[in-house]
């Protein structure tokens, strides 16, 4: 791509039209796309061919890190100050497992929290420019950055597979 | 309701958010009113002391941690219905699961109050929390109230976190239609949302991911919290069975609720066509299932206690049925396993007047067992030089409770002003997606 980009946006009525525009524009090779829906649909996952997501990691992540945390402030709490009450050992793993369970899961659910709003860059305090309002209600939305001189190409693309209505970068309301 | 379209669903739905009418500031009114009684009620214990509330030796845990058990309770079939339904796709939940999960939230609020109101001094209540004090002492990790602390705040912010992702994409909707300071509020709550590819891939995951947590979490909780008696060595609580028992009472109860709850909310919002009475049937269902898992251990209980040849188990569990407390523990055995075997009729079943009325008995029913669990041990443990009765219920005591209750209510009634008590998203899941050909390339 060389020159000024631009962005082209489709909306549809239809999750079949809008499927298959996803594919049309894939198969011309446009990779920088951003589909919109009022609900998940696996239809767009598949016709995206998106990858797995990696949320799973932090929420390992945060369970890891709440297991080791649940274990450092039992034991070293206990020996920091060591009070038999009792007459059970100072460190005694079995009560200090339902302490590092509950923390693991605490903490996973924090860690999958934190993966999921830095993998969608969320909270943001601003909409997309081409983001529209009926997108919320029951249209579908392809949002499309190329070449100048490609955004003819890729409107009639869209119009083709069935878009309702598709609009360039300058005509997106502020 | 598969045939209604997207567009519909949120006009349909986004209803409930219109401006309320004399009716609801009304019970507004009262409510607050309630509480404030309850807030009254609370200064004078604190000013005047315990003693007020009819806590006195033996019985000196009586009907705040009979409640504080209740509403934990309670809390437990919200997370039911909103994660361990969804791990197992089960697709009727969609539609109820934002009114049980926000059920779960507001009774945890509730029953976390119960053991500060419990304490002499309760702005004192930070001293069971993990932090460096002055005289190097930490809390004690053996203590199962230590235990219940933790389990509690996590369940509360884990299903809090649960609930408000669940409400991400429907604030999202709401921030589209508003105008003015709502699009405002709503947008900022909305954190951005728009619905993308990228956002929905995420938030599945993760949304998938919470709700595997909280899946043995809600399990952990109440087995910890009925482990606040198991542990001890009072005859009626000293046994293994306490975790299950717990566990399922709790799902009892929660159900219950959710029925007591759903069936004013869809007649007053008009939902009949998206709570239909196929939910309360399922719900119904549900109930008669965890009713005889309660009626099994109420009969297991009686059998170890007799077959334990304890002599004071036996003598406990006899005390419970013709003892002092014996109207208390019929009322428990017939309310919690003997009115939820009526759903067995596929009329009663149907039957919204039915239905309404078994929630409310089990409900009251499930609030007896708590009371007979704890007092009526607490009465009558080993040597007969130290039985007693429980001196209340206290104005003091009751009026608390009512206030607590209204605390509940307030944050229910303000939950169905100010967001979408049914999931839009997840009930235009639902519904068949609009298309311009049978099939979808």
């Amino acid at each position: 791509m060389s020159g000024r980009s631009v962005e082209v946006l489709g909306i549809f009525a239809h999750l079949d039209a809008f499927t298959r525009a996803i594919r049309s524009v894939r198969t011309s090779g446009y990779r920088d796309i951003t589909a919109f829906s009022p609900v998940p649909r696996h239809e767009v996952e598949e016709a995206l061919q998106a990858g797995r997501s990696p949320v799973r990691f932090f929420t390992l992540g945060g369970g890891l890190l709440g297991c080791i945390t649940g274990f450092v402030l039992t034991i070293t709490t206990s020996l920091h100050y060591p009070l038999i009450t009792g007459g059970k050992p100072i460190v005694s793993i079995p009560p200090f497992l339902v302490i590092v369970f509950e923390l693991t899961i605490l903490f996973g659910a924090l860690g999958t929290i934190l993966g999921m709003l830095l993998n969608i860059q969320l909270p943001r305090l601003r909409l997309e420019p081409g983001y529209d309002p009926c997108f919320s209600i029951d249209r579908f939305g392809l949002l499309l950055r190329c070449a100048q001189e490609h955004a003819e190409a890729v409107e009639k693309i869209l119009r083709s597979a069935g878009a309702e209505e598709v609009r360039r970068e300058e005509d997106f309301p502020d | 309701m598969t045939r209604l379209t997207y567009g519909q669903i949120n006009r349909d739905l986004l209803t409930t958010m219109r401006p309320p009418g004399r009716l609801y500031y009304t019970i507004l009114a009262l409510d607050l009113a309630v509480l404030a009684w309850g807030i009254y009620a609370w200064s004078y214990q604190i000013r005047t002391g315990m003693g007020v509330s009819g806590k006195t030796h033996p019985v000196g845990w009586a009907m705040y941690i009979a409640t504080f058990v209740f509403w934990i309770g309670i809390a437990h079939s919200g997370t039911l219905i909103s994660a361990i339904l969804y791990l197992f796709r089960v697709r009727w939940r969609n539609a109820i699961y934002r009114t049980a999960e926000a059920m779960t939230v507001f009774a945890l609020m509730t029953a976390g109050l119960f053991p500060i109101i419990h304490l002499g001094r309760p702005w004192l209540f930070y001293w069971i929390l993990p932090y460096p004090q002055r005289g190097h002492l930490w809390i004690n990790f053996r203590s199962p109230l230590v235990w219940d602390v933790f389990a509690v705040a996590t369940y509360l912010t884990v299903s809090a976190l649960f609930f408000f992702t669940g409400l991400v994409p429907d604030l999202a909707v709401v921030r589209d239609q508003a105008t003015g300071w709502r699009r405002k509020v709503y947008g900022f709550l909305a954190q951005g949302w728009e619905g993308t590819d990228r956002q929905w891939r995420h938030y599945g995951s993760a949304y998938l991911f919470l709700a595997a947590l909280a899946t043995p979490l809600v399990i952990s909780v109440h087995s910890i919290v009925s482990w606040d008696f198991a542990v001890s060595v009072v005859p009626g609580w000293h046994s293994t069975i306490f975790g299950p028992y717990f566990v399922a009472g709790a799902i009892h109860s929660g159900l219950a609720m959710v029925l007591t709850i759903l069936i004013p909310l869809r007649k007053i919002y008009r939902l009949e066509t998206y709570l239909t009475r196929d939910h309360l049937e399922n719900l119904a269902k549900l109930i008669i299932l965890t009713g005889l898992i309660m009626a099994y251990s109420y009969g297991t209980e009686f059998f170890i206690a007799w077959y334990s040849g304890n002599i004071f188990e036996r003598a406990t569990f006899i005390y419970r049925a013709v003892g002092d407390y014996a109207l208390a523990f019929w009322i428990m055995v017939v309310a919690n396993t003997i009115a939820p075997l009526l759903f067995i009729a596929r009329a009663i079943r149907t039957s919204i007047a039915w239905l309404f009325g078994i929630s409310i008995v089990i409900n009251i029913g499930m609030w007896a067992e708590r009371f007979v669990i704890i007092v009526a041990s607490l009465a009558h443990e080993y040597i007969p030089f130290s039985w007693g009765l429980f001196q209340g219920p206290t104005w003091v005591e009751l009026s608390i409770l009512a206030g607590t209750a209204a605390w509940f209510f307030l944050w229910f009634l303000l939950f169905a002003k100010f967001l979408p008590v049914v999931s839009l998203t997840e009930v235009k899941e639902l519904v068949a997606p609009p298309l311009k050909e049978r099939t979808i390339p």
